[in-house]
C-alpha cells in the first residue's frame, strides 16, 4: 500500500483526522472516507462543477484539489448548508422555482451560487449566467436556475436588511 | 378538498437532492466491496492476438482480471437487441471482446481490485497485443465497396434496409408538382452526457443464490429480464434490479451495458460486492450515442405551396453493435414522423441501417423524432424560400385542420387529435412576428444578420399499443403497471413501473392520487425503480410516463374508489351508486353530514368486521394499462439568432415555445421539461458534435472537446401552451419530455440559415459553430460575388 499522510480538517463544523494517500482527491476523500456523498463527480476534467465545495470560504471544484491541500482548512459541503432542518436561502430558492430535476448537478450549482452571490450580491442575468458557466446542467436548460439565483439574491438581501434593522 | 391536478406543487423529491441526501448508485458502498476498472481498446478495429494479465494480477490489491474468454467459458450470453426488422442482421454483442474489437472504447478486460485507484493502476498493466485493422466511421463510407467489414455476417456493413410509404404514389406526385426542392442533410452524432455517469453495483448472496444489481437504469424490469434471462441465463427471480436516484437518462440509460454484465458476473464469481462507475471519458466512448444520419430529401409542392409529397433516403449509422432500441429509432420512430402536422398526399422514406467502427447508436432524447422533424422542417423552410413565401404562412396553409381527426397519414400513424393554428398564432404573437421581421430588415442595413426560424413540430409518443409495436418487430410490450396499496391508516403506497430520473413522478403521480382519493399529498408515497417492490413495468422513455404510467395509475385508482364506495355504501346502508366522494368524505348523495372519510374506509377494509357479503378484505388494486394509440403532442417553436459575419459566432437571442401536451398535471414540472428539452436541441444545433475521425478515433472525448450548452449560451425561454386533450387516455395527457428537443434543433437551424440568406447560403450542416459558419460565409461571399 502507498504511503499515507495525516491530515486534519474541519468539515461542516466537525473536525476530522485521517490518513490519506497523497494522490487522493478531495472529492474522493469527502465521498469515500467521510461518506459525504452529496458532493458528486460528473467528469474527470474539472468541467462539470458537480463536485463544488467551499474550502476556506472559497468555492472550488473538489476534483481539482488533493485532500492533503485541504489540510487544516474549513470545508463546507452541500450537507453543511441547512441549519436545524431549515434549507438555506439558496437551497430554498432552488426548491421554490424548480431549479433542479435529476438533482445530480444541484449540490454543485448551489455551492456555485453561494460563491456568485458572495462576490455579486445583486447580479444581473448576464452575471448569473457568467457566474455559473463552470457548472453543467443537462436537465433544466438553466432557465429556472437563473431564476433561483435571482430569488436567492432577493432573499439574502432581505435577510441582510432585516439584520441591519434589527 | 384541495385540487392538486394542474397545480404547480413544489416537488417532494427536492429536499433530499438539495441537502445532498439523494442516493445515486455511486453513493452506495457495501462491506467487502471491490472495484472494477475497464481495459478498453484505443483502436477502432483490431484483432486481439494475445492478452497477458499476469502483471496486473501480481499488482498488490488486485483481486481478479476478467477477459472475454472467461465470460464465454461461463456461458455468459450476448446482449440482445429488443426490436427486430425483416432480414435484420444481429451479430452478437459480448460484454468483453473475445478476438476482435470493433470500436474505440470497447472493453477487452476488466480488472477488479480492493480500491478503484488500484484497479485503475493495474488496468494499465494488462498487456494486450492488437493487430490493427482498417476502420470506417461514417455510414456512407461503410457502404462503399471495399470498406472494412465490421461484422462478417453483415455484407457491405448493411444491418437492415427498411422503408415505409408508397413509392409509386410519391413518384406520381413529383411528376405533376409545380415546385420541388432537394437537400442533402447530415444529422450530427451526439453524446448523451447525463451529468451522472453510468454506474453499477452488484451483490451476490450465496445462501439464496440471488444477485442484486443497483444500476443507473430508466427501466429496471427490462434490465432484469434481459440480463437474467438472456445474458446470465438465470431465472428472473434470482436477480433484483434497483435503480435508486438516477441523475438524468435522456435515453442513454435504457440499455443493458457490458459493464452491468461484468459486475454481475464478478460479484457471483468472487462472492463479494463489485462496483463500477464510469469516468466521463469512458462515458463518451461507451454510452450509446444519438442521431448520426446522412439523408437525401426531396419535397414537392403545387405552385401555391401546398405540399404534395416527400421522398427521403437516409443512411443511419448504428455503430458497431445493436443495442436495445437501435433498430427502431431510425425506422419506426423516424419514418412514421415524416408527415409532421401537414397534409401530404404521399411520402416514401427508405432507411439503410449501417454498422461502423463507432460506439453503438440508440435512443437519445426524442429518438428518431428529432431527426425526422429536423429534416421535414428544414425542407419546409427550403420550400418557403424557393417559393418566396413566409415560412410561417407556408406551414399554416399546410396544417391538417381540426375537423380532420382522426387523421390517417401516408406513413402508418393515425393522429387522434390536433389543433395546430392556435399554437402558431400564440407563438407569433409572443414573438411579435411582424416587428421581428421589421427589425431584421432594419438591422441588415447596418450589417447585422438576424435570423428567425420556425419549427411547427408534431411528435408521436406515449409508447405504445403493445399489439401495434409487436406487429412492427418489438420483442416487448409497451403497456405500464401501477399498484395502489392502501394501508389500514389510509396512507397510500403507489408502485409504478414508470421510472423517474428527474421527471418528478414522486410529485406529479402523488397529485393524481391525492385528488382521486381526496387525501393530503403527504399521505401518498410513490415507489419506483425496484423490481422487488414494483410489478413488472417497462420504464420511462419515449415520453410515456404520464400518458401510459399515469393512466395505469388512474385506472388502478378507479378500482380503489369503486371498492371504497362499496364499503361506504354498506356501512351507510345505501346503494353503491348513491355514494359520492366530496370534501374528503364518502357519503350518500345530498347527505354530506353523514359520511365516512377515506381513512375510515381503509380501516374497515382491513378490519373486515363488517364488509359487504362476498367482498374480499383489504384495499389494493393493480392495473396494467395498454394504450390504444400513441399520443400526439405538437406546437410551434421560434428561434431568433444573430450571426456575427466577422467571426461566424451565432447568438441565440430569443426562444419562443408554444407546446400542446394536453392538460398539465403540474405546469411547473411540465415547463421544466420544455426548458431542458430546448437546451438539448439547441446544443445539437449550435455546439455539440460527437465526432469520429476517418480511422474511428473519437476526437471529442471529454468536456474539453465536446461542447455542451452552458448557462451563458442560452437566453431565458418564452414558454406558453395550448390544451388539446388526447381523446383515448383517462387523463387526456400527452408527453412533454422530448418536445423541446424535437422542435428546437430545427428552429435554430432554420434561424441560422435565415440569417445567412444574404450570403447566398441555402443550407449548412450542424453544428453551427463559429468556425463552420465563418467558413460558410467566406464560401458564400465568393459565390455571391
Amino acid at each position: 500500500m502507498a504511503d499515507t499522510v495525516a491530515i486534519t480538517l474541519t468539515v461542516n463544523g466537525v473536525e476530522r483526522q485521517a490518513d490519506v494517500e497523497p494522490r487522493t482527491l478531495l472529492v474522493h476523500f469527502l465521498r469515500e472516507a467521510l461518506g459525504l456523498t452529496g458532493t458528486h463527480v460528473g467528469c474527470d476534467t474539472s468541467q462539470c462543477g458537480a463536485c463544488a465545495v467551499s474550502v476556506g470560504g472559497v468555492v472550488v471544484k473538489s476534483c481539482t484539489l488533493l485532500a492533503v491541500q485541504a489540510d487544516r482548512a474549513e470545508v463546507t459541503t452541500i450537507e453543511g448548508l441547512a441549519r436545524d432542518g431549515q434549507l438555506d436561502p439558496v437551497q430554498q430558492a432552488f426548491w421554490d422555482v424548480h431549479a433542479l430535476q435529476c438533482g445530480f448537478c444541484t449540490p454543485g450549482m448551489v455551492m456555485a451560487t453561494h460563491e456568485l452571490l458572495a462576490h455579486s450580491p445583486q447580479p444581473t442575468d448576464a452575471e448569473i449566467r457568467h457566474g455559473l458557466e463552470g457548472n453543467y446542467c443537462r436537465c433544466t436548460g438553466y432557465h429556472n436556475i437563473v431564476r433561483a439565483v435571482r430569488l436567492a439574491a432577493e432573499k439574502l438581501a432581505e435577510r441582510e436588511s432585516t439584520a441591519a434593522a434589527g | 378538498m384541495e385540487q392538486y391536478f394542474g397545480k404547480a406543487v413544489k416537488r417532494v423529491e427536492d429536499p433530499r437532492f438539495l441537502t445532498g441526501s439523494g442516493q445515486y448508485t455511486d453513493d452506495l458502498s457495501l462491506p467487502r466491496m471491490a472495484h472494477v476498472a475497464m481495459v478498453r481498446t484505443p483502436f477502432a478495429h483490431a484483432r486481439i492476438r494475445r492478452i497477458d494479465t499476469a502483471q496486473a494480477l501480481e499488482h498488490p490489491g488486485v483481486v481478479a482480471v476478467i477477459t472475454g474468454q472467461a465470460l464465454r467459458d461461463a456461458n455468459i450470453g450476448s446482449i440482445p437487441p429488443g426490436w427486430l426488422l425483416p432480414d435484420i442482421k444481429t451479430p452478437p454483442h459480448y460484454a468483453i471482446a473475445v478476438d476482435r474489437v470493433r470500436h474505440a472504447g470497447e472493453i477487452v478486460a476488466a480488472v477488479i481490485a480492493e480500491s478503484r485507484a488500484i484497479a485503475e493502476d493495474a488496468a494499465l498493466l494488462v498487456d494486450v497485443e492488437y493487430e490493427m485493422l482498417p476502420a470506417v466511421s461514417l455510414g456512407s463510407a461503410a457502404l462503399a465497396s471495399g470498406a472494412p467489414a465490421v461484422h462478417d455476417e453483415a455484407i457491405e456493413n448493411v444491418c437492415f434496409r427498411w422503408s415505409i410509404g408508397d413509392q409509386a404514389a410519391v413518384d406520381a406526385e413529383f411528376d405533376r408538382a409545380a415546385k420541388t426542392v432537394k437537400l442533402s442533410l447530415r444529422n450530427s452524432r451526439l453524446a448523451p452526457n447525463a451529468i451522472e455517469p453510468r454506474a453499477s453495483l452488484a451483490q451476490y448472496v450465496r445462501a439464496s443464490d440471488e444477485l442484486t444489481l443497483w444500476t443507473t437504469s430508466q427501466n429496471p424490469h427490462i434490465h432484469r429480464l434481459i440480463l437474467a434471462a438472456f445474458v446470465l441465463g438465470i431465472p428472473e427471480h434470482k436477480l433484483r434490479v434497483i435503480s435508486p436516484d438516477v441523475g438524468g437518462g435522456f435515453g442513454s440509460k435504457i440499455f443493458q451495458y457490458p459493464e452491468e454484465v461484468i459486475v454481475l458476473y464478478a460479484a457471483r464469481k468472487l462472492n463479494r460486492p463489485v462496483k463500477w462507475t464510469a469516468r466521463r471519458t469512458e462515458s463518451f466512448v461507451s454510452d450509446s450515442h444519438g442521431r448520426d444520419h446522412e439523408s437525401e430529401a426531396e419535397l414537392a409542392a403545387d405552385d401555391e405551396g401546398h405540399v404534395l409529397a416527400l421522398r427521403v433516403k437516409t443512411i443511419a449509422n448504428l455503430g458497431a453493435y445493436l443495442t436495445l432500441f437501435g433498430p427502431v429509432v431510425p425506422t419506426y420512430l423516424y419514418g412514421t414522423l415524416m408527415n409532421g402536422p401537414y397534409r401530404f398526399r404521399a411520402i416514401h422514406c427508405a432507411v439503410t441501417g449501417v454498422f461502423t467502427h463507432t460506439a453503438p447508436v440508440d435512443a437519445l432524447r426524442g429518438a428518431g423524432r428529432p431527426e425526422a422533424t429536423y429534416l421535414l422542417e428544414r425542407m419546409m423552410d427550403r420550400m418557403a424560400q424557393e417559393l418566396g413565401q413566409d415560412p410561417a404562412e407556408l406551414r399554416r396553409k399546410n396544417f391538417i385542420q381540426p375537423d380532420a381527426f382522426p387523421y390517417q397519414t401516408p406513413v402508418a400513424l393515425v393522429y387522434d387529435s390536433g389543433n395546430y393554428e392556435p399554437a402558431l398564432d400564440k407563438a407569433l404573437t409572443t414573438l411579435d412576428y411582424k416587428r421581428a421581421r421589421e427589425a431584421q430588415a432594419a438591422l441588415r442595413k447596418e450589417g447585422r444578420y438576424l435570423g428567425i426560424g420556425f419549427s411547427t413540430y408534431l411528435e408521436a409518443c406515449g409508447l405504445a399499443p403493445s399489439s401495434l409495436v409487436g406487429s412492427l418487430g418489438a420483442q416487448a410490450g409497451q403497456w405500464e403497471s401501477a399498484l395502489v396499496r392502501v394501508m389500514p391508516t389510509g396512507k397510500v403506497e403507489v408502485f409504478t413501473g414508470a421510472h423517474s430520473h428527474g421527471q418528478g413522478h414522486e410529485t406529479a403521480f402523488a397529485q393524481i392520487v391525492a385528488d382521486d382519493l381526496q387525501i393530503p399529498m403527504d399521505d401518498v408515497v410513490i415507489v419506483h425503480g425496484d423490481t422487488a417492490k414494483v410489478p413488472f413495468g417497462w420504464g420511462s422513455y419515449g415520453s410515456r410516463s404520464a400518458a401510459v404510467g399515469a393512466s395505469a395509475l388512474k385506472m388502478a385508482l378507479n378500482k380503489i374508489r369503486d371498492k371504497a364506495a362499496g364499503i361506504a355504501a354498506h356501512l351507510l346502508e345505501a346503494a353503491p351508486e348513491d355514494v359520492e366522494m366530496t370534501g374528503g368524505q364518502l357519503h350518500v348523495k345530498g347527505v354530506p353530514e353523514r359520511g365516512k372519510s377515506f381513512s375510515d374506509i381503509a380501516l374497515q377494509a382491513h378490519l373486515a368486521h363488517n364488509l359487504p357479503e362476498g367482498m374480499e378484505p383489504g384495499l389494493e388494486a393493480t392495473h396494467f394499462y395498454d394504450p390504444k394509440n400513441f399520443v400526439y403532442p405538437f406546437g410551434t417553436h421560434v428561434a431568433v439568432v444573430e450571426v456575427d459575419p466577422e467571426t461566424g459566432r451565432v447568438t441565440l437571442q430569443r426562444y419562443v415555445a408554444v407546446d400542446d401536451c394536453g392538460p398539465l398535471i403540474n405546469p411547473m414540472i411540465a415547463e421544466g421539461q420544455v426548458h431542458g428539452g430546448i437546451a438539448h436541441g439547441v446544443g445539437q444545433a449550435l455546439l455539440e458534435h460527437a465526432l469520429y475521425d476517418e480511422q474511428g478515433q473519437f476526437v471529442a472525448g471529454s468536456f474539453l472537446e465536446y461542447a455542451m450548452p452552458r448557462a451563458d449560451d442560452l437566453p431565458l425561454f418564452e414558454i406558453d401552451h395550448t390544451v388539446t386533450p388526447s381523446p383515448h387516455n383517462p387523463l387526456g395527457v400527452k408527453g412533454i419530455g422530448e418536445t423541446g428537443t424535437i422542435a428546437s434543433t430545427a428552429a435554430v437551424a432554420n434561424a441560422v440559415i435565415d440569417a445567412l440568406g444574404p450570403f447566398g447560403i441555402t443550407h449548412l450542416d450542424m453544428p453551427f459553430t463559429a468556425e463552420n459558419v465563418w467558413r460558410a460565409i467566406q464560401g458564400g461571399k465568393k459565390a455571391v460575388a
